[in-house]
C-alpha cells in the first residue's frame, strides 16, 4: 500500500471500514464530523450499515444492539456527545459486549468549544459512565497511529469483550498527513456464541447487565476485575526518545506528546540530558515502564492540553520517587514548541539542581 | 359423590404453556396484567413460528426481568432506550423478529425520544406498549400517563394537570408519524379485549415479517398494588377510568397494513 494524504477523520474510518467494521451508528459533533460523514457513503457502498441516529444517547445504544447481536460495532462523537454516551458506555461494560468509541476530544467544560483539548482524560479513562470499569483507551499522536490504533481497538475490543476508545484531539482529527491504511481484512467475522442471534437449535442466549442478587453482582464485578487485571498486566503501551540518560523526562500523550517531542529533539540537540515517554495507552497507564524511568531520572514533566488530568497516573505510577511537575494549556490553545522549549529549560535546571 | 372417569386417550390438551413461554414463576404481582401481556405475545410467537428468531429487548420497570420469562433470545436495554438498541439489532440483522416491550414511564417518559424516532425511520420492529398510567416498580410515582387526579405516591393530593400537564396519549401521537403503519390501542380488562388484543399483537408481528414499518400495540393494564385495589377493582378501573381517558381503537393501519389483512 502506498503513503497518501488523509484527514485523521477519514483516516479512523476507512481504517475502521478494513477492520471489518459491520456497524456505525453516530451523531454530528464538531470536531469529529468527517468521520461520520465518511461513513455514510462508505458503509452502504459496502453494504455494511449507517445510520445517523437522533442523538448520541440514541446513537450509543443502537452500538449497544448491534454489539449485542454480535457485530463488529462503532461510534464516534466528541466531548459533550461522549458525555451524552456514558449511560450506554456503563451498560456496554456491565454486559461485556465488544466496541468501538472514538472521541475527537475538544475543549469543555459544558458547550466548550470546537478546538483541539485533552479534556476527556478523566471522562474516558476513569468515569465512562457508573460503575467499577475503565474502558481500554488508546491515545494516537498521528494519523498513522489513529490508522493503526483503530485497527488494534477492534482486535482488543473483541479480545476482552470490553469497550475500546480511541481518544484523539481535535488536532489528530483534522490535520491531513501522510499516512500508509492497511489491506481490508476478512468480513465478516462469525457471529460469537453468546450474541443475540435467534435461539435457534440452542438455549436461548440473553446479554443483560442486570444480577438482583448482592453475592451475583458481586461474582460478575469480581470477574470484570480480573479482566482489567490482565488488561494491566499485558496491554499497556508507550512510546520513548532518549530516556538513557534523561534527567528531565518530559510525559505527553496524544497531541501534547508530540509537541513535546519536537521540543525534547531540540534540546537533546543542545546537549541537554532531557528525555520523553508518550504513553499510547492512557487505559491501562504505562505504570510500569514510567516507574522504572522514575528511578532513572530526576524530575518529571507532564505536559497537557488541560488542567491537569493524567498527571494524577503520573503520580501514581512514579509514587514520590521524583518530583512531578505540570505543564497544560486549556480552552483549546495548543502549546507551541517554542513554549514548550522554555518551560522544559526552567525544569531542566531545577531538575540539575536536584541531580 | 359419583366419579366420572375419562380414559386418557379420549382427553384432548385445549390449553397448555406457549412454548415462548418460559416454564418459570414470575416476580409479578397478584392481578398484575403483564402475565396476560406476556402469555398473548407468547402465542403470537408460537402461531407465526416466530420463537427461535425472535429477539426480544426488555425495558426498565416492572417487566425488566421479561427476558427470563420468554424462551428467546434477550437483551436488557437502558431506561427508555429499547428503540434505540432494538434498532441497533435490527438493523445488523434484519431477518430476525425484534420486539421491545416497554412500560409508560420507560416508554413515555424517558424513552419518548428514542420510541419517536425509531417511528420515524420505520424501523422494522415491534413495540409492546404496556400502559398502566403509574410507575410500578419503584413504588407507585406519577407516570406520563397518570390520569389527572390520580394519586400517586409523587402526586399525592392528585395528578394536578396546572402544574403537570395532561397524560401523554400516545397511540394518538405515533399514528402521526409516518414511518409507523399499524398503531393500535386495546385493552386487558376482560375476555373479550384480551382476545382483540392478541389479535393486535399478531397483526403487529406479521407487519415485521412483511417489512412494512414501525408497529406498536399500546395495552392498557393494570397495577393493583400501585393502584391501591384489589385485583377486580383495578380491571374495572380500567374500563371506567382508563378507557374513556384512553380510548381504544386503531390509531393508524396503512394501506399496506390493510392488505396484509
Amino acid at each position: 500500500m502506498a503513503r497518501e494524504l488523509l484527514k485523521g477523520n477519514v483516516a479512523i474510518a476507512e481504517a475502521a471500514v478494513r477492520a471489518g467494521c459491520e456497524a456505525y451508528f453516530g451523531y454530528p459533533i464538531t470536531p469529529q464530523t468527517e468521520l461520520l460523514e465518511y461513513m455514510s457513503a462508505r458503509m452502504p457502498e459496502l453494504g455494511r450499515v449507517f445510520l445517523q441516529a437522533e442523538s448520541e444517547v440514541a446513537a450509543i445504544n443502537m452500538v449497544y444492539g448491534a454489539a449485542c447481536a454480535g457485530v463488529q460495532v462503532m461510534s464516534s462523537s466528541s466531548s459533550p456527545g461522549v458525555s451524552l454516551m456514558q449511560e450506554g458506555l456503563s451498560y456496554i461494560a456491565g454486559s461485556e459486549v465488544p466496541c468501538v468509541i472514538v472521541d475527537v476530544m475538544r475543549g469543555g467544560p459544558g458547550l466548550g468549544n470546537i478546538l483541539p483539548s485533552q479534556s476527556d482524560y478523566f471522562q474516558v479513562t476513569k468515569s465512562a459512565g457508573h460503575g467499577d470499569y475503565h474502558p481500554i483507551v488508546l491515545a494516537p499522536s498521528s494519523v498513522q497511529e489513529a490508522i493503526d490504533f483503530t485497527m488494534l481497538a477492534f482486535e482488543l475490543s473483541r479480545k476482552y469483550r470490553h469497550i475500546v476508545v480511541i481518544a484523539a484531539d481535535g488536532q489528530i482529527g483534522q490535520m491531513m498527513e501522510p499516512a500508509e491504511l492497511p489491506d481490508m481484512l476478512p468480513y465478516p467475522q462469525p457471529r460469537p456464541d453468546w450474541a443475540v442471534t435467534g435461539a435457534k437449535g440452542r438455549n436461548k442466549n440473553v446479554v443483560t447487565s442486570l444480577y438482583m442478587n448482592a453475592d451475583e453482582e458481586e461474582a460478575f464485578n469480581i470477574r470484570l476485575q480480573k479482566k482489567l487485571e490482565v488488561i494491566r498486566a499485558i496491554e499497556q503501551r508507550s512510546d520513548e526518545f532518549a530516556t538513557d540518560d534523561a534527567e528531565l523526562l518530559v510525559v505527553g500523550y496524544g497531541t501534547s506528546g508530540r509537541i513535546a517531542m519536537s521540543a525534547v529533539q531540540k534540546k537533546k540537540k543542545k546537549g541537554l540530558k532531557v528525555g520523553l515517554f508518550r504513553p499510547k495507552t492512557i487505559y491501562p497507564f504505562p505504570e510500569k515502564r514510567l516507574a522504572e524511568l522514575a528511578e532513572q531520572v530526576e524530575m518529571c514533566l507532564v505536559v497537557e492540553m488541560n488542567a491537569g488530568q493524567m498527571v494524577e497516573d503520573v503520580r501514581l505510577a512514579v509514587n514520590g520517587v521524583v518530583p512531578v511537575e505540570f505543564y497544560g494549556r486549556m480552552g483549546g490553545n495548543i502549546p507551541m514548541p517554542d513554549e514548550l522549549l522554555r518551560v522544559i529549560e526552567r525544569y531542566y535546571a531545577y531538575s540539575a539542581v536536584l541531580a | 359423590m359419583t366419579t366420572v372417569t375419562i380414559p386418557i386417550e379420549d382427553m384432548q390438551l385445549i390449553y397448555d404453556r406457549p412454548e415462548a413461554l418460559a416454564c418459570t414463576h414470575t416476580h409479578y404481582c397478584p392481578g398484575c396484567t403483564h402475565s396476560i401481556a406476556h402469555r398473548l405475545l407468547a402465542e403470537a410467537i408460537d402461531e407465526l413460528g416466530l420463537r427461535e428468531q425472535t429477539i426480544l429487548v426488555a425495558p426498565v420497570g416492572c417487566s425488566v426481568f421479561a427476558y427470563n420469562y420468554f424462551e428467546m433470545d434477550g437483551v436488557e436495554a437502558a431506561h427508555g432506550r429499547a428503540p434505540a438498541m432494538a434498532t441497533g439489532i435490527k438493523r445488523v440483522s434484519p431477518h430476525n423478529t425484534v420486539i421491545t416491550y416497554q412500560g409508560d414511564g420507560d416508554l413515555a417518559s424517558i424513552g419518548i425520544a428514542e420510541i419517536i424516532h425509531a417511528a420515524a425511520r420505520g424501523e422494522k420492529i415491534t413495540t409492546i406498549f404496556v400502559n398502566n398510567a403509574i410507575y410500578g416498580m419503584t413504588g407507585g410515582q406519577m407516570a406520563p400517563t397518570s390520569l389527572p387526579h390520580q394519586k400517586t405516591t409523587s402526586s399525592p393530593l392528585g395528578r394536578d394537570t396546572d402544574l403537570t400537564g395532561s397524560p401523554l396519549k400516545i397511540s394518538e401521537l405515533m399514528s402521526q408519524i409516518d414511518g409507523a403503519v399499524y398503531v393500535v390501542r386495546r385493552s386487558l380488562h376482560d375476555v373479550k379485549h384480551i382476545r382483540q388484543a392478541k389479535k393486535a399483537i399478531l397483526t403487529a408481528l406479521k407487519v415485521q415479517q412483511a417489512g412494512l414499518g414501525f408497529g406498536i400495540v399500546e395495552l392498557l393494564s393494570t397495577c393493583p398494588t400501585n393502584w391501591g385495589m384489589t385485583p377486580v377493582d383495578a380491571m374495572h378501573w380500567v374500563e371506567t377510568a382508563m378507557v374513556p381517558f384512553f380510548p381504544l381503537g386503531d390509531y393508524k393501519i396503512a394501506d399496506s397494513v390493510r392488505q396484509l389483512e
